[in-house]
């Protein structure tokens, strides 16, 4: 059922690039992974209209792209694959090993390992896309999930839910080299573009700690406090920063928000209202927009970054889980 | 409980056993535990708790104290498996472990099952002068006692997690004492907020013949005055044990007319045996919910239960066991989970630095129930989130939106700490 051929692969990447080629350059798609659906649903970031819901892979969650654009990479957790796929055509080209129940991954920047968090199995899988090929196989605390690889791809760092740990992974060794204890479930893991600081999400804990990498001190914890909504509520999850370093916009969970925070003062200035149990972000390029997956209430909020207002929700599949949006 | 995923697990099981192999090879073929310690650079400083020590970890053990299921009679449905608890204690040892490879501490249980005669405070000494200092218990109040007067002393900390008495937490509690089991005044609190949710406020109370059911029939009537829900009938169960006892006729015209000419919204049975409040459902004169031990219940776990993660605990669970998670099995795993990151967060294996941390206001835990379970000061009890469930199926989470507290919503459920007449703060 799934070309596995390499030959099929390069064929059907050159036709993505020749399309891609021919869009107007500031619109993008967007890809939003839909746990309970079974399926992803395409955005177009320009008219932000849910162009189409298309059934693939069992329970997927997290959603990524390679850096070209040509290749959309999907945890099909229940699976038990990556998923690779033409963003395109949405035709599965190969069926990746991933190891046990793949939740959420990170692309080395150069675009190859994939480096899979293994959510039952208590480890990460580094394998190498092109020959999918399992390269190493890293034990790691709990339930693992956050994923997130350094801007000079020297460093993985993954999260471990009931460890509640970021594990610093030296990426040419695949060895623990440190680990830093966060508060309670941490879910997701976000370098600045400079590398200098991490950002780890705790779920349960209701923060977010602010790493030094190089020392790996907790520098900050960034909390959370919303009229109304009680303490419990607030779960920081999906976390993203801008590529200035200077916002960061962390998704609340149920709390139905998504905070910004000045990245420097580490002061919340703005909560957003977005749908319900807000878990994934994602920017465009440009960083004129960021979507939201809201997994209760079956959407996808998008926020105007500039403004810093929700502009409009889109009805997506079931239980929207992960977000990407393409490089072009 | 019911039959429905007693029959589903075993088509599940055989593909995940495989997979859960495959692993383990791979996993070992990684390397193991061992390299990885090697790994750790040694110091670092303390705010950040960075890598552990390569030094050997330190071992921590804690003792499991349960009694044998009484011989089960021809054919129980919900026959208590023989690991019960016990199972769950494992499962938690082997979480805490994954995490101690990185902090350097490793623990180990030792389970000790009492014959149905088997003195418990003979038993719980003979642990405690073997060492054990954190002791988790699967028995009843009356053993439960026993057990603390037997270790008076010896610095043992004890982890109740089958006694759902409230006199545990009030004028019988005793500071060396955990209670991760909830109350039955948690228990029926959970269930009478979801009625006062629903405007079903008519309750027909049915009481069983054992203490436990006039305990918590006790706990029910205290709750509903606290909700404002009106019990408009309470009577006592007196036509025997038929929800197992099937020899008898199937069904019974007096225990039919039982309920009639009652107007209520409700019916609520107080049966913790489970002897007859599985025979009241569909057998009653006018069309009439149940809620209580039986119907619709309200417990610290359930099968269904999947969010916030927990699906993860329960495969975890299913592929170690081949059976379903029940309640007392999370109770002990969450026993266990408790000592696990006291020692990751305080950062000690001593036994008595971890019971009094587990006692600070700095202690929380994520216990798959999508916000952090804590202990309560005044009486030792850990705080949750209670579900509430049908047979098949999770209806609601308890604390339910709108009931309010000063300090959390989860201390809406059990005797507050105004009320309690427990002081150990």
């Amino acid at each position: 059922m799934i070309p596995t051929a390499p030959r099929r692969l390069v064929a059907l990447l050159a036709g993505a690039v020749a399309l891609t080629a021919a869009d107007a350059a500031s619109a993008y798609t967007v890809y939003v992974s839909n746990e309970r659906g079974n399926s992803i649903t395409v955005i177009d970031s320009t008219t932000l209209e849910a162009k189409q819901t298309v059934k693939i892979g069992r329970r997927p969650r997290g959603i990524t792209m390679s850096p070209d654009g040509k290749v959309l990479f999907l945890c099909a957790s229940d699976d038990h694959a990556v998923l690779a796929i033409d963003p395109t055509t949405l035709k599965v080209m190969r069926k990746l090993k991933s190891g046990a129940d793949p939740e959420l991954f990170a692309l080395h920047p150069s675009g190859n390992p994939l480096y899979i968090a293994n959510e039952d199995d208590n480890q990460v899988t580094v394998l190498d896309v092109e020959q999918n090929k399992v390269v190493a196989q890293v034990p790691v605390g709990t339930e693992p999930e956050g994923m997130a690889v350094s801007p000079d791809g020297a460093t993985l760092v993954a999260t471990s839910e009931t460890t509640s740990m970021a594990h610093f992974i030296d990426t040419k060794t695949n060895k623990i080299f440190a680990n830093v204890l966060v508060d309670a479930r941490p879910r997701f893991a976000e370098f600045s573009k400079d590398g200098k600081r991490l950002w780890v999400s705790a779920e349960v804990g209701g923060t977010v700690s602010v790493i030094d990498p190089e020392t790996r001190k907790i520098i900050h914890k960034v909390t959370f406090q919303i009229p109304g909504v009680s303490k419990e509520a607030i779960q920081p999850v999906g976390v993203r920063l801008t590529k200035d370093g200077k916002t960061a916009f962390v998704a609340l969970g149920p709390a139905n928000r998504v905070a910004v925070v000045n990245a420097e003062t580490f002061e919340v200035q703005k909560y957003l209202l977005v749908g319900q149990r807000v878990w994934q972000l994602a920017f465009t390029p440009d960083e004129k927009l960021l979507f939201t997956t809201n997994g209760n209430s079956n959407d996808v909020s998008v926020i105007d970054v500039q403004d810093l207002k929700v502009v409009k929700s889109i009805k997506v599949g079931g239980a929207p889980w992960g977000v990407v949006v393409s490089p072009q | 409980m019911s039959l429905a995923w007693r029959l589903e697990w075993p088509r599940l099981r055989r593909p995940r056993l495989l997979l859960t192999a495959a692993c383990a090879v791979l996993l070992s073929a990684a390397g193991g535990v061992g390299t990885l310690l090697a790994q750790q650079p040694a110091g670092g400083a303390a705010p950040t708790a960075e890598a552990a020590p390569a030094a050997a970890p330190v071992e921590l053990r804690l003792g499991l104290l349960t009694r044998e299921v009484p011989p089960p009679p021809l054919y129980d449905l919900l026959a208590v498996p023989a690991d019960d608890a016990v199972a769950g204690a494992e499962l938690a040892i082997k979480d805490n472990n994954t995490t101690g490879q990185f902090t350097g501490q490793s623990f180990a249980l030792e389970p000790v099952t009492l014959a149905e005669d088997e003195d418990a405070g003979e038993a719980a000494r003979k642990l405690a002068d073997g060492g054990i200092k954190l002791l988790v218990v699967n028995l009843p109040a009356a053993d439960l006692l026993k057990v603390d007067d037997a270790v008076k002393g010896k610095g043992v900390t004890l982890f109740n997690i089958g006694a759902t008495d409230d006199a545990l937490r009030a004028e019988q509690c005793r500071a060396d004492v955990f209670h991760v089991a909830p109350s039955r005044a948690m228990l029926t609190d959970a269930l009478m907020q979801f009625l006062a949710m629903k405007r079903w406020t008519k309750l027909f109370l049915i009481v069983g013949p054992n203490p436990g059911d006039q305990l918590y029939a006790d706990a029910l009537r205290k709750s509903a005055k606290k909700f404002g829900l009106k019990i408009v009938a309470d009577k006592p169960w007196t036509f025997g044990p038929l929800g197992r006892d099937r020899s008898d006729s199937i069904t019974r015209s007096d225990a039919l007319v039982f309920s009639r000419g009652v107007d209520a919204d409700v019916l609520v049975v107080a049966d913790e045996a489970n002897d007859f409040g599985n025979y009241i459902p569909f057998r009653t004169f006018e069309p009439r919910l149940v809620v209580g031990t039986q119907g619709l219940t309200a417990g610290t776990w359930h099968p269904a239960q999947d969010a916030w993660g927990s699906a993860q605990l329960q495969n975890r669970f299913l592929r170690a066991t081949g059976r379903p998670m029940r309640a007392t099995d999370y109770q002990a795993w969450l026993a266990v989970r408790m000592v696990g990151e006291a020692g990751t967060r305080a950062k000690t294996a001593d036994p008595v630095a971890l019971a009094k941390f587990m006692r600070s206001p700095d202690f929380s835990l994520a216990a798959f129930k999508g916000v952090p379970v804590s202990v309560r000061p005044w009486d030792q009890q850990v705080r949750q989130p209670l579900l509430i469930a049908q047979p098949l199926g999770i209806v609601s989470v308890a604390p339910e939106e709108g009931f309010l507290h000063q300090k959390t919503p989860l201390d809406t459920l059990g005797v507050d700490e105004r009320e309690s007449k427990c002081r150990l703060n």
